[in-house]
């Protein structure tokens, strides 16, 4: 794991408070954020459940320090806010929230795009404030730590983008890809990524036993892809003149929703230039050099047992991003699965990673739980 | 310290480690054998196979 020497050791907590704490990734975050060593909640707002107990919506937290929720009216200054806001209201509400701290982490889509032509295209509204658009950092660490540490602003990133962006950035980024052929992704995800309001999608009856094609193309977490990955050539086995070269790669993304609260698998296939010959090995030596010192991914991809590939039921309450891959014998076709908790890895396990490597904590505090099995 | 032949993750095998030994690769679960010890130098070991041997 990686350890950095220069690391916050201030004994004071910082002062953190959660604008939008009802929904399942607020209640995610109340969770990290109670138990963490280096923070004190301060306050939790929640339009609806004002002046009720955090324990009235996310009841595995009963026993925890009893906040009770505010209204966003009621926030007073603190050294860091997240927010858990529905997409569209952050961006309304940001001049606000800004007054209130100096760092702030924003778990919505409304700041992860770098452009407000994007915003046009993929969420097919205006930005209402598309000039603090460059001043979040896109928040996955694995590939914006440097970044993170002298930010002020992070966008946490989407749950389906984090899953499919980790599996396919070393190859990317090693320049392997024939990028002339399209990237196919397809995320089998749980009910938890549409959040806490109910619909009658979601009804009992509807929702169980479902394999729902909810999104075969025009997701939104595709433009966060197409942006994070849209990056030159950076091996240090090619030749010099081959680093440095631009790539776009044509992503074409699925979700479909499956009987699972939590979870995301996601499946890539791509296909590798066929004049590199890679083999599995040379394979392994790309993820292996791109993700040394990351502490939350971790490759899957045994000879023996029964999880002998990344399993999103085994990652439930983690912050890992499990990765797994096989090179198909019969062509250049690689099959790249990868799997994450979309309430963790995917939101909030994410956000607290992000607010460590800003505040110069450890990287891993407060999210070292392994997972639990069987479940 | 050796590198996985299958995997490239970097192993932890015994000083006194001997030709034919059989060791694992803790990441990736493969069953490796030392075919030489200086230097050292693994390969996949063969599945075990049924002697039909007469």
């Amino acid at each position: 794991m990686e350890t950095n020497n220069n690391q916050n050791n201030t004994q004071e907590p910082i002062k953190v408070s959660i604008v939008g704490a009802s929904g399942y990734t607020g209640g995610e975050l109340l969770r990290l954020l109670l138990m963490h060593p280096k923070v004190k909640v301060m306050q939790a707002t929640s339009e609806r459940n004002a002046k009720k107990l955090i324990k009235t919506v996310h009841p595995n937290l009963r026993h925890l320090r009893p906040i009770k929720f505010t209204s966003i009216n009621d926030l007073v200054a603190c050294d860091l806010l997240f927010l858990c806001l529905p997409h569209k209201t952050t961006m309304e509400k940001i001049s606000q929230l800004k007054q209130l701290a100096p760092k702030i982490i924003d778990l919505s889509g409304d700041f992860r795009l770098k452009t407000k032509e994007d915003y046009q295209k993929w969420y097919e509204h205006e930005h209402t404030n598309p000039e603090l658009l460059n001043q979040f950092v896109y928040g996955i660490p694995e590939l914006h730590k440097e970044d993170m540490k002298n930010a002020n602003y992070i966008s946490s990133a989407g749950c389906n983008a984090t899953c499919t962006i980790l599996g396919l950035y070393p190859l990317i980024k090693a320049g392997v890809i024939d990028l002339k052929l399209p990237i196919i992704a397809e995320s089998k995800c749980g009910s938890s990524e549409g959040g806490n309001k109910f619909s009658l999608a979601s009804h009992h009856p509807e929702r169980t036993g479902c394999v729902r094609s909810y999104k075969p193309t025009r997701h939104r977490h595709t433009a966060e892809m197409l942006q994070e990955l849209s990056i030159p050539i950076d091996n240090p086995n090619n030749a010099p003149e081959d680093n440095g070269a631009e790539q776009k790669p044509n992503i074409h993304f699925s979700a479909t929703s499956i009987q699972m609260i939590r979870g995301i698998l996601t499946t890539s296939h791509v296909f590798l230039k066929p004049e590199l010959n890679l083999t599995e090995l040379d394979i392994w030596k790309i993820y292996r050099s791109t993700y040394k010192d990351q502490p939350f991914i971790r490759f899957v991809n045994d000879r023996s047992g029964i999880y002998r590939m990344p399993e999103p039921k085994i990652l439930t309450a983690t912050n890992f991003c499990d990765i797994g891959f096989q090179k198909d014998p019969q062509s250049n076709r690689l099959v790249v699965i990868s799997a994450i908790d979309n309430l963790m890895k995917g939101a909030a396990g994410q956000a607290v990673q992000g607010m460590n490597i800003m505040m110069n904590f450890e990287e891993t505090l407060g999210l070292e739980f392994p997972g639990l099995h069987p479940i | 310290m050796v590198e996985c032949p299958e995997c490239a993750a970097a192993m932890n095998v015994a000083s006194d480690v001997e030709q034919g030994e059989i060791c694992m690769c803790e990441d990736c679960g493969a069953e490796l054998e030392v075919k030489t010890t200086e230097p050292l130098k693994l390969e996949l070991a063969p599945e075990a196979q049924e002697d039909w041997g007469q």
